[in-house]
């Protein structure tokens, strides 16, 4: 009896002790987790709250009159004198109708500053568009300049530094009060590619050339990845050389990324002679990236299909291609997605390879073919956050917002095809 | 044949005394008990349908079976008992090369089915699965409707040319397996959701739905309840109007109620081939008597 008992006791004891450590055990975790969320609000906090304003442009809202004298221009229905007018002259003086106690050239020149670099040109543009407008007077609508665009978006923020002098600020101030200066979605960031100023530069074409190049990623690691996958693991035999291959790609999967851009540089550009730049060789390279990625989470989805599903089908006499098309490659077909869209979406974020094969490159067109010249997303951040032009900061930003929203849509796909297509059995 | 049993009995009649012994001398002395090769009782058939000599398999360096030899007769059904790890899986499974797919095993003697060698290395081996079929001992339906599971093996091998044929075989395969008047209404249903037992005739549908001259059923009851597996049993002995059939089993009851012969295994040996009524009232060998009496296994 009494020896029952003291053996009730120590077990009661070890009872405590055991649930101690699980509730430590429990509140690590929970700790864990704690720090990993505040981690990604933090980032999400900082990256939405610098770049929200990356969204907004600064416009000017004024009724310009094309004035043919005032443009230089002896005859406007002469499409070649057309062309070199000058389209500034217009919006000054639409300025300083605005603003009456401007005088003087020195004034004048510091109205200039509140004007775009670009919206000379783009009311070129709109002219050229409809010859038409010369002579009458337009409401136009056109972009500030890039000092103007942070001077109205941040001049309560220290920590941003006013580029405009005393004067210019105070007809700034009065423009905004009048509702001629005014911020409005940022359009322009949605449908141009790079540019010096940043009022004028845009993500579109780095969306593009992320496309495209993923495009090519794509199309080549998946079916090469899933061959693979597929052959070491049904085909095969099991020997040396296949040991040898499989842990070549798992090393491979650990090969720094800015290695295959080396490799990328020196086979495809050097010496394959294939053009900087383009999507096509940044594909390439990320298809090697990729690669083993996906190769390796196949041969997971490969192997975690049921055996007895191989012997069901084997059984009734379907031959070892069939057994592979008809069932393992069905049920393995949720795994391999998730893995190539994880691999694809490791591959979206990439920079480094792409510096090296010289997508790096400052390019203001939007890429319309897989040789044409391109920049990708990561490599649009790289190079704004790099730039001294302060309005690229929040451009930065932004561009960091829509490379997550590409991210998180990718994963959404993931998780849901696997919820799509995963069977029971 | 009268000369191998009175050698075995010999060798009966020397072990007699240590039986005898305490326990722990009593496990020894099976394994000597057996002479390499060596069967007693009816393993030779005049109508056979496989006819398997001196079958020898091993898994890399250790050897699994030893110098089996047996008829299997057409239209029998057979029953290969044993204790676990006796070998006999691992002889059926060479009977339509499932073994095949492991790498390290590799199978010796002569083995003929209809008087062709199963395992001539221009034998298409698709051909001879679609002649001896195979149940396994989990259920293994593919998760796809009931349906697409029997039609599948007729489809693959091309054995309907409309769909009607495939109909018909699907209807006539379900039927055959007792299944038809529980699935007719609901064909299109995913064949995992059904119970166990009928995931089980299910699979057994799928099988003679190619028509094979052979089913080799590898404990084809032993996931299932007791009313799962009479049914099952009911369906064996159906089929062996017309098929030829081999089960592997564990339930002793089950082979008694089921085969017409038993083949008792041990430790990769064939002891004793007998009809089954003898096995279980009168085996020839000391080794199926102590295993049917439970002694062991």
């Amino acid at each position: 009896m009494t020896n029952s008992t003291s053996q009730a006791e120590i077990v009661r004891q070890s009872l405590k002790r055991r649930y101690r450590k699980e509730r430590r055990f429990r509140a690590y975790g929970i700790a864990a987790i704690a720090v990993a969320l505040t981690a990604l609000v933090v980032l999400f906090a900082d990256i939405i709250g610098k770049g929200y304003t990356g969204f907004l442009k600064t416009t000017l809202t004024l009724e310009v009159t094309f004035d043919p004298e005032l443009m230089y221009l002896e005859d406007p229905t002469d499409p070649a004198q057309l062309r070199n007018g000058d389209y500034l002259a217009p919006l000054i003086a639409a300025l300083k109708k605005e603003l009456p106690e401007v005088s003087g050239r020195r004034a004048e020149r510091a109205l200039k500053g509140l004007i775009s670099s670009y919206a000379a040109s783009d009311v070129k543009d709109l002219v050229a568009a409809d010859p038409a407008i010369m002579g009458t007077t337009q409401r136009l609508t056109f972009l500030a300049s890039d000092d103007v665009d942070v001077f109205a978006k941040h001049r309560d923020d220290a920590s941003y530094s006013i580029k405009l002098t005393e004067q210019q600020q105070a007809w700034a101030l009065t423009l905004l009060e009048r509702g001629i200066i005014e911020n409005s979605f940022n359009d322009v960031f949605f449908s141009n590619g790079d540019s010096r100023d940043p009022g004028h530069a845009g993500v579109l074409g780095a969306i593009v050339g992320s496309l495209l190049t993923m495009a090519v990623t794509l199309l080549l690691s998946f079916p090469i990845g899933v061959s693979a996958a597929i052959y070491l693991e049904e085909f095969a035999p099991q020997n040396r050389l296949t040991d040898f291959i499989e842990v070549n790609i798992n090393n491979l999967a650990a090969v720094p990324s800015i290695i295959f851009g080396l490799l990328g540089l020196a086979v495809f550009i050097n010496l394959f002679g294939m053009p900087r730049s383009v999507p096509v060789v940044g594909g390439l390279v990320l298809m090697l990236m990729t690669l083993p990625t996906i190769i390796i989470s196949s041969r997971a989805a490969i192997k975690s299909v049921p055996p007895s599903i191989r012997e069901a089908a084997q059984g009734i006499g379907a031959s070892k291609m069939q057994v592979v098309l008809h069932h393992v490659l069905p049920l393995a077909m949720p795994g391999m997605l998730t893995g190539s869209i994880i691999g694809m979406a490791q591959a979206l974020g990439e920079t480094a390879p792409l510096l090296l094969i010289g997508m790096v490159a400052f390019i203001v067109d939007v890429p319309d073919g897989f040789f044409s010249s391109a920049t990708v997303l990561p490599v649009q951040i790289f190079l704004w956050a790099g730039s001294p032009e302060q309005g690229f900061i929040e451009r930065a930003s932004a561009a960091i917002m829509v490379l997550l929203a590409f991210l998180i849509s990718m994963n959404a796909l993931a998780i849901w095809l696997r919820k799509r297509l995963e069977r029971r059995w | 044949m009268s000369t191998l049993n009175t050698s075995i009995s010999t060798e009966q009649t020397q072990r007699e005394a240590p039986e005898l012994a305490p326990a722990a001398v009593q496990d020894k002395p099976e394994e000597t008990a057996i002479e390499y090769g060596q069967t007693v009782g009816t393993p030779f058939a005049d109508d056979a349908k496989f006819r398997l000599r001196d079958v020898e398999v091993y898994y890399g360096e250790s050897q699994a079976i030893k110098g089996v030899s047996l008829d299997i007769a057409r239209n029998e059904v057979i029953a290969f008992i044993g204790p676990s790890g006796c070998g006999k899986s691992t002889f059926l499974r060479c009977l339509n090369r499932m073994n095949d797919s492991i790498d390290i095993c590799r199978v010796k003697g002569s083995l003929e089915l209809d008087g062709q060698d199963l395992y001539d290395p221009r034998r298409d081996v698709v051909e001879l699965r679609a002649r001896v079929g195979m149940v396994f001992q989990k259920p293994n339906p593919f998760p796809k409707s009931i349906y697409d599971n029997v039609a599948y093996g007729p489809r693959i091998h091309g054995l309907a040319n409309r769909k009607s044929e495939l109909d018909d075989i699907v209807e006539d395969s379900l039927r055959k397996a007792g299944l038809w008047n529980e699935v007719k209404d609901r064909l299109d249903a995913p064949a995992t959701g059904m119970s166990g037992g009928q995931q089980q005739r299910l699979c057994i549908a799928r099988t003679i739905a190619v028509s094979p001259e052979v089913v080799l059923m590898d404990e084809p009851c032993s996931a299932l309840d007791p009313i799962a597996t009479a049914k099952v049993e009911e369906l064996i002995a159906e089929l062996s109007e017309s098929y030829t059939i081999i089960i592997v089993t564990h339930s002793m009851q089950q082979a008694a109620r089921v085969s017409h012969r038993t083949a008792y295994f041990h430790l990769g040996n064939l002891v004793e081939v007998n009809a089954t009524d003898k096995v279980f009232t009168a085996p020839e060998h000391k080794l199926t008597e102590s295993y049917i009496t439970g002694r062991f296994g």
